[in-house]
């Protein structure tokens, strides 16, 4: 497509849902009621592992105003031994996340539920449900729970041919690494370990279930993906699809945490119960304790090149904390470390570690950060071995069209040596630093996705445009298909409104997640609409009595082309929408897509930081990133997904971490003591976008969303070694940790 | 206990309203009064998303008991347009991309404005501690800020 051509593709229009979101307006999950509704609170288990022996609900039943109890046995079962996949999600893992069944694998998992006429009953109730629980040992940290003498989760669950922690396995493998590092004349090899960080959205998870005696049901909930919702309460209380219809809320952030249900099932069972609606919302605390962080981890990366600076062989091992059931992202962590570069040979292993804390859920590049950390540390590290530049390091090894990556693909034309070489040519990177400063660099890769979408584009009666997808939209995706329908069309933007369907007004759309959304509905976007458009040439040839093949769309009109050029004056939408009726009907067209051909997303980021000598706070100075998002349909929107991604990465890195008792619980479940970053912490977040068109999709669009959390973690660790000259090798990079360094104890 | 009746004022309009002792002023907005744009995102004082003013003051209205609107001025992200004429932080907001999910946007936007009231040219910096207490997950504060910055040059040039 010809950029110069274009009049909204690439425009900052305002977001159509923006003024319902800056008047306070917007409903989020939290924010409906129904007639006769009542609440539902969760009891959860104040150990991190035991053997629930019994659950006694008869007290709280009989309190008045409670109106329904619930507990596991409510819930589907789904034995623990079979694997029930529904998408990436095993439903054997998420009955038991929803609600504890054999034993309480954390501390705050769900043993029970209750309904009730008021939350101050529904909390009195809680306190009256009696669970006998067998306490067991228990492990959280990710090389405890792979001792010899670890305690073990699941018996089922064996590796090696004995029972452990250790889940799963993944690994990539490329050339012959033995021989690799044999012909290297440089090796680093470090060891990293990361905490566990949560997703940080504002909004807690909540929801407002009915359920009608005939058993239609509606679901009003914050989520990633309507269709995920309807499609897990489906299996976990056995309703059919059709009866189930979710409808999204407004979402208040998600960042991945949200790509799976926590609530709805048991407000689901709870208002089946119960005969009325029910809401539920967490409490931030219970968000802390209960929803899905992600993965601790503990990796070891080792590099090998030789002395001009190719890299010849490079090996990580990836063990991520899956937390109470299996899941880690270790396709992420294996998959995008080395992804970056064209190495001849790699070895990459993932592990997935079970242990008794909450069950991980996707964070933004779910894996990718952690597996970025230690390589981009590492290569830094090669590069000063080396007395390379480490962007120049990075340039001479990027992986570029044509390259052989370990995690399978060879790469079609990619963006990253130009996320390379714009940084080299920024006046960031040679700004002078001053005493204490320092400056790091890092790059950084996730697959992005497509899959499966749908839309609808309507033509009102009026001229106008309807366009529905079944994507909620988290960070903006509206205004990016308002910018392309009206583009397509040659009609001003604001004749184009953007709805997200429910499950019963939208076909079949997988979850917004993985960096698809923008990328996947363009594309049935864009097929509706030039659906559309034959349409109406049709109707403006059926008007004037000529071949449909006659009649050209420009400009927002329908135009008599070929042999009828200038024969007749244009038609508009507006024309001919009026004589939509007379001339065949509605106009509309849908399109349903599993959609492929997402490539790969690039970027590379430069850090400067500051260290305070006397409190050893790190604080950020200056920061760009420089990302290949293909095509920025709508470039603000892009912008403030980079500055997004760096701002949680910048939290990882310096400040960010679960923290947990001697009691296995989280110590610091709230926003005072888990330490996201505020606004006087950051500087300016700088952007600059690259625009290195996928040539699989229409637009030329690459996924943004994830990429921007995985350099930042490296980049500030390399930056704080350039201001202290010295590294460290694990995260958060926490004022106790610095002053630790600066004045050792034995000083 | 009975509940306390309450006569207040909500973005101007006489309001009165009846609620158990220990609610908090977030409850009864969210609750009985219907009026959901302030958000609850911790429930401690700790986010910012449940901003309101207190006779002028910025307070979290989660820390704030209802009792304590008796004849108080309360004012809500709900008050901040005025008819269809945006204010001009919410116009901003939406030219300059300042808000992605929008759940913290209601807290920062009624913050924003008690700055700008109180300090109508505030440096970056001034304003980035004044945001301090409302926590934004989606943008990293930089359109934020950045939105805040230009509506400040522009109502102190629409004032002059």
């Amino acid at each position: 497509m010809n950029v110069q051509a274009n009049k909204w593709i690439g425009q900052r229009t305002i977001r159509p849902d923006g003024a319902d979101k800056v008047t306070g307006r917007a409903a989020y999950a939290a924010d409906t009621t129904m007639p006769g509704m009542i609440w539902g609170k969760i009891l959860r288990s104040p150990h991190p592992h035991a053997c629930i022996r019994s659950i006694d609900t008869s007290k709280a039943e009989a309190l008045p105003g409670v109106k329904a109890v619930m507990t596991a046995r409510d819930l589907v079962d789904f034995p623990i031994d079979k694997s029930v996949m529904l998408g990436i999600q095993d439903m054997r893992w998420m009955c038991r996340n929803v609600m504890a069944r054999e034993k309480a694998l954390f501390a705050g998992h769900p043993v029970a539920a209750v309904a009730a006429t008021s939350e101050a009953i529904a909390s009195e109730a809680l306190k009256l449900i009696e669970v006998e629980y067998e306490v067991l040992p228990w492990v959280i940290d990710v090389e405890e729970a792979m001792k010899p003498d670890a305690p073990i989760l699941h018996d089922h669950i064996q590796f090696e041919g004995k029972p452990s922690n250790i889940a799963g396995k993944l690994e990539h493998k490329l050339g012959d690494v033995e021989a690799g590092f044999a012909a290297a004349e440089v090796v680093v090899e470090r060891s990293f370990r990361t905490k566990p960080v949560h997703q940080g959205y504002i909004e807690p998870h909540a929801c407002l279930v009915s359920v009608l005696p005939d058993g239609k049901t509606t679901i009003w909930s914050s989520s990633q993906g309507q269709f995920m919702v309807r499609a897990m309460c489906a299996h976990l209380t056995g309703l059919p699809q059709n009866d189930i219809r979710a409808i999204q809320a407004e979402i208040g952030g998600g960042f991945g945490g949200k790509t799976i249900i926590y609530l709805e099932p048991v407000a689901l069972v709870l208002a089946r119960k119960s005969g009325r609606p029910v809401k539920m919302a967490m409490t931030r605390e219970e968000v802390f304790r209960a929803s899905g962080p992600t993965s601790g981890s503990y990796s070891t990366v080792r590099i090998g090149a030789t002395r001009d600076g190719r890299i010849l062989a490079a090996k990580g091992t990836f063990y991520l904390q899956a937390g109470a059931l299996p899941g880690s992202p270790i396709r992420g962590a294996a998959g995008c470390a080395f992804a970056p570069y064209d190495i001849p040979n790699v070895h990459s292993l993932g592990f997935d570690v079970v242990s008794n804390r909450s069950k991980v859920a996707a964070y933004r590049a779910p894996g990718a950060p952690i597996g970025a950390y230690a390589v981009e540390c590492v290569l830094d590290e090669l590069a000063e071995a080396l007395k390379m530049d480490p962007l120049q390091l990075r340039l001479k090894n990027a992986a570029r069209q044509g390259t052989k990556a370990a995690h399978g693909p060879t790469y079609p034309r990619i963006g990253f040596e130009e996320t390379i070489q714009a940084a080299l040519e920024h006046p960031h990177y040679r700004a002078p630093l001053g005493p204490n400063q320092g400056r790091g660099v890092a790059s950084g890769f996730w697959f992005n996705a497509g899959g499966e979408s749908s839309a609808q584009v309507n033509i009102t009666e009026d001229g106008n445009v309807v366009v529905t997808t079944g994507h909620p939209d988290i960070g903006g995706s509206r205004a990016s298909t308002a910018n392309i329908t009206a583009e397509l069309l040659g009609i001003d933007y604001r004749k184009v409104s953007v709805l997200i369907g429910d499950t019963s007004t939208i076909g079949f759309s997988n979850l917004t997640g993985g960096s698809r959304v923008t990328y996947a509905s363009a594309m049935v976007v864009t097929q509706s609409t030039e659906k559309v458009i034959r349409t109406l040439c049709e109707r403006a040839a059926k008007i004037w009595k000529i071949d449909p093949d006659a009649v050209v769309w420009e400009d927002g009109e329908a135009r008599p082309a070929g042999d009828n050029a200038g024969q007749f004056p244009p038609l508009t939408l507006a024309q001919i929408a009026a004589r939509a009726s007379e001339t065949g009907g509605p106009i509309g067209a849908g399109v349903q897509l599993n959609t492929t051909g997402a490539e790969g997303g690039f970027a590379t980021h430069i850090c400067d930081v500051e260290v305070d000598p006397e409190l050893g706070t790190v604080r950020v100075l200056r920061y760009t990133s420089f990302q290949d998002v293909g095509r920025a349909i709508h470039p603000s929107y892009v912008e403030g997904q980079m500055q997004g991604g760096v701002a949680q990465g910048i939290g990882w890195a310096l400040s960010e971490e679960y923290i947990y008792d001697k009691q296995g619980r989280v110590d610091n479940p709230s926003f005072l003591d888990y330490r996201m970053p505020v606004c006087s912490d950051l500087p300016m977040l700088d952007t600059v976008i690259i625009e290195v068109p996928n040539p699989k999709h229409p637009q030329g669009v690459r996924g943004v969303g994830e990429v921007p959390l995985v350099p930042p973690l490296a980049a500030v660790a390399n930056a704080i070694h350039d201001a202290l000259g010295h590294r460290f090798y694990s995260l958060p990079m926490s004022p106790p940790k610095v002053l630790a360094v600066l004045e050792p104890a034995d000083a | 206990m009975a509940k306390l009746h309450v006569s207040t004022t909500i973005n101007g309009e006489p309001t009165e309203f009846l609620c158990e002792p220990s609610q908090s002023m977030l409850d009864v907005l969210r609750g009985p009064l219907g009026l959901t744009g302030s958000k609850e995102g911790c429930g401690s004082g700790d986010c910012g998303a449940c901003t309101i003013t207190l006779d002028g003051r910025l307070v979290c209205s989660c820390l704030v008991l209802a009792a304590e609107a008796q004849d108080r001025e309360i004012r809500t992200i709900e008050g901040m347009a005025e008819g269809d004429r945006l204010h001009p932080l919410q116009q901003k907001f939406l030219e300059m991309a300042a808000l992605q999910c929008g759940i913290c946007t209601p807290g920062v936007l009624m913050a924003a404005r008690t700055l700008l009231e109180q300090n109508p040219d505030p440096t970056e910096t001034e304003a980035r501690f004044w945001l301090a207490g409302n926590l934004c997950r989606c943008t990293g504060y930089d359109k934020i800020i950045r939105a805040v910055l230009d509506t400040a040059a522009e109502m102190r040039e629409a004032a002059r």
